[in-house]
């Protein structure tokens, strides 16, 4: 009984930390450039397509299953340039304008990028083998909890961490959070909004492409991904609060949870249960639990 | 108004100059003809844009098939009734939640409870045939049964004339309602909410008139599509659906009463066309709305529009 319930939870950290990487790149984006960008699905699941590749090639020249963390590392990061092709090629021409208008730009984002995906790794689900497998099993008090799950989990703390201090301690960060607080005022003050919107939705995107390409050891690319993770990933903010790394943190950790036990007990009600929370706190916090301005 | 009857007539009269093809594509126009208008209503009018339309149509679709497989209920107008009631009361339920919100939570909302059916229709196989969707026959249309014709007559024939008129008495509603003080005080809420509020105007109240008619509209249109198509399966409530509705408002322009019809029937050639071409066909579309936001967000008609404001002021 507490096996079950300590393996369901922990794959619902697993899976909070992956939630949690793409949600911090929405709530970075939508606090300083005010954009919700639906795209951050399609980077999601062109990361996990680019990470199944990544890992195909690595095989084939032989690298150990054990290290395949690398390839899907580099899958993650090396997507960046998507970011800047993206922000300065189609985002920046609407940033005056009604809000109704950037959704519709991100959405047709998305429509691009499903064609995008399917013209390169097809419509069958991809998956890789012997990864997951070959990380083993730990066992901790008499339980025993896969291994790669507790690598993504550290790995997402770490990235947690880390943009955690940017924001905190770094020149760059206090950028960010200034030009959320009041864009006008730090660019009177000199702050440079061009390079700051190409950095910070690049920053956006990576960590979605990173979510994507850590989960798939895990899961099958599938080309509904994309869509599935905004919905999910919507529930995270709201939850938690739009434009807050608090929030993004914990409302992963709730859905990321609320999942695994759904999907352990009523698969059928997995989105339903996330959703009755979702209007929950909607109906008696609308701004979410980190609610409000700032990071 | 008379360049409108002109079209009427001229759509009326089509299958009879033999454009077969032509006319079986119109088919699915007068379906999503309604659809679109529905959903123009709460974007257009009252300034809510919605990115799950695809419930509602997938709706009418579904409980048309319902209806004619399970309880075998064939008559077209009882179906419209019974899918009115069904659509409206849902539109209802999920409007009273949605409405409460604007802009970025109201898509997403609506976004969520797409997918939501979306995936209520692909996991309870046992009630809606899963993936592979429950096949549809022919409705009997004002209390005829025309099983006797070929399909592609009746199609073309009987059901085009039926469908068509569903569109026109759609659209008069419709242009009824915009034009009423309802309509005007959608269109106060869409420019100015707290004004509207300081009028005396109910806001949630009057999105949510809104939010409920619009779903029924869409619904009705899937109840058109469905025997055209044959088959009602999930696809009809996946995301990208809602996203057609979208693109048909904004290709023809949002601002104009008649341009959803319009991008519409354009989305509908084109697509056919672009299909044939390319298999990549939501790249395109996804690029053609890209440019539009950028480029003409009020769509044909806006530009169009803006043309002749030049005219006439001559600058």
């Amino acid at each position: 009984m507490i096996p079950d319930i300590l393996n369901i939870l922990i794959s619902g950290i697993f899976y909070a930390s992956i939630l949690f990487l793409v949600s911090a790149g929405l709530q970075l984006v939508f606090g300083v450039q005010k954009i919700f960008n639906l795209a951050c699905g399609s980077f999601y699941a062109l990361g996990a397509y680019t990470g199944v590749s990544f890992i195909v090639a690595a095989q084939s020249l032989g690298l150990p299953p054990i290290l395949s963390l690398i390839p899907l590392l580099l899958a993650g990061f090396s997507l960046f340039f998507i970011g800047p092709i993206i922000e300065r090629g189609l985002l920046k021409f609407i940033y005056g304008r009604d809000d109704h208008f950037q959704l519709l730009l991100t959405f047709a984002i998305v429509l691009m990028f499903e064609d995008v995906i399917k013209f390169v790794w097809g419509t069958s689900p991809q998956l890789i083998t012997k990864v997951y497998q070959a990380y083993g099993q730990i066992d901790i008090l008499g339980v025993t909890f896969p291994v790669y799950n507790l690598i993504v989990i550290l790995s997402s703390l770490i990235f947690a961490g880390l943009i955690g201090y940017m924001l905190a301690r770094t020149k760059f960060g206090r950028i960010i959070r200034a030009t959320a607080d009041n864009r006008e005022v730090s660019e009177a003050l000199g702050v440079n909004m061009k390079m700051v919107n190409v950095k910070v939705f690049t920053l956006g995107t990576v960590l979605g492409t990173l979510g994507g390409a850590l989960v798939i050891p895990a899961t099958a690319a599938i080309t509904e991904m994309g869509v599935d993770l905004i919905v999910l990933a919507f529930a995270v903010v709201v939850i938690g609060g739009l434009g807050s790394m608090k929030g993004a943190f914990f409302g992963a950790m709730i859905v990321g949870v609320l999942r695994s036990i759904s999907v352990a007990t009523y698969p059928e009600l997995e989105l339903l249960i996330i959703y009755l929370i979702v209007i929950g706190v909607l109906v008696y916090k609308p701004e979410g639990i980190f609610g409000g301005t700032g990071t | 108004m008379l360049s409108f009857m002109a079209i009427v007539l001229f759509i009326l009269v089509l299958p009879r100059f033999g454009f077969q093809y032509a006319s079986y594509l119109m088919l699915t126009f007068f379906g999503y003809g309604v659809a679109v208008l529905g959903w123009n209503l709460l974007f257009g009018y009252t300034g809510l844009l919605s990115f799950g339309h695809a419930l509602f149509f997938a709706v009418g679709a579904y409980t048309l098939a319902f209806l004619m497989n399970k309880f075998s209920i064939f008559h077209m107008e009882a179906i419209l009734l019974i899918t009115v009631i069904i659509s409206g009361a849902l539109a209802a339920l999920v409007g009273a939640i949605c409405i409460r919100y604007t802009r970025v939570y109201f898509g997403m909302l609506t976004l969520a409870f797409n997918m939501l059916f979306y995936s209520f229709l692909l996991k309870f196989y046992y009630i809606t045939g899963g993936d592979e969707g429950m096949n549809v026959s022919r409705p009997y249309l004002l209390g005829i049964d025309f099983l006797g014709i070929p399909k592609m007559q009746f199609l073309t024939g009987t059901y085009y004339y039926y469908a068509w008129a569903v569109l026109v008495i759609a659209t008069l509603i419709m242009y009824g309602i915009v034009s009423s003080p309802f309509g005007h005080c959608l269109k106060a809420i869409r420019d100015n909410p707290e004004k509207a509020t300081y009028l005396g105007i109910d806001i949630k109240r009057y999105r949510w008139y809104a939010f409920i008619i619009s779903g029924i509209y869409t619904a009705v249109g899937g109840v058109l599509v469905a025997p055209v198509v044959g088959l009602v399966d999930p696809s009809m409530a996946y995301w990208t659906h809602s996203g057609t509705f979208v693109f048909m408002a904004l290709l023809g322009g949002f601002v104009n009463f008649l341009g959803p019809l319009l991008g519409a029937v354009l989305y509908i050639f084109l697509q056919d066309t672009i299909m044939s071409l390319l298999y990549y066909w939501r790249f395109v579309f996804g690029a053609m709305l890209a440019f539009i936001v950028i480029a003409a967000p009020g769509g044909i008609t806006g530009f169009i529009g803006s043309l002749m404001n030049k005219e006439e002021t001559g600058v």
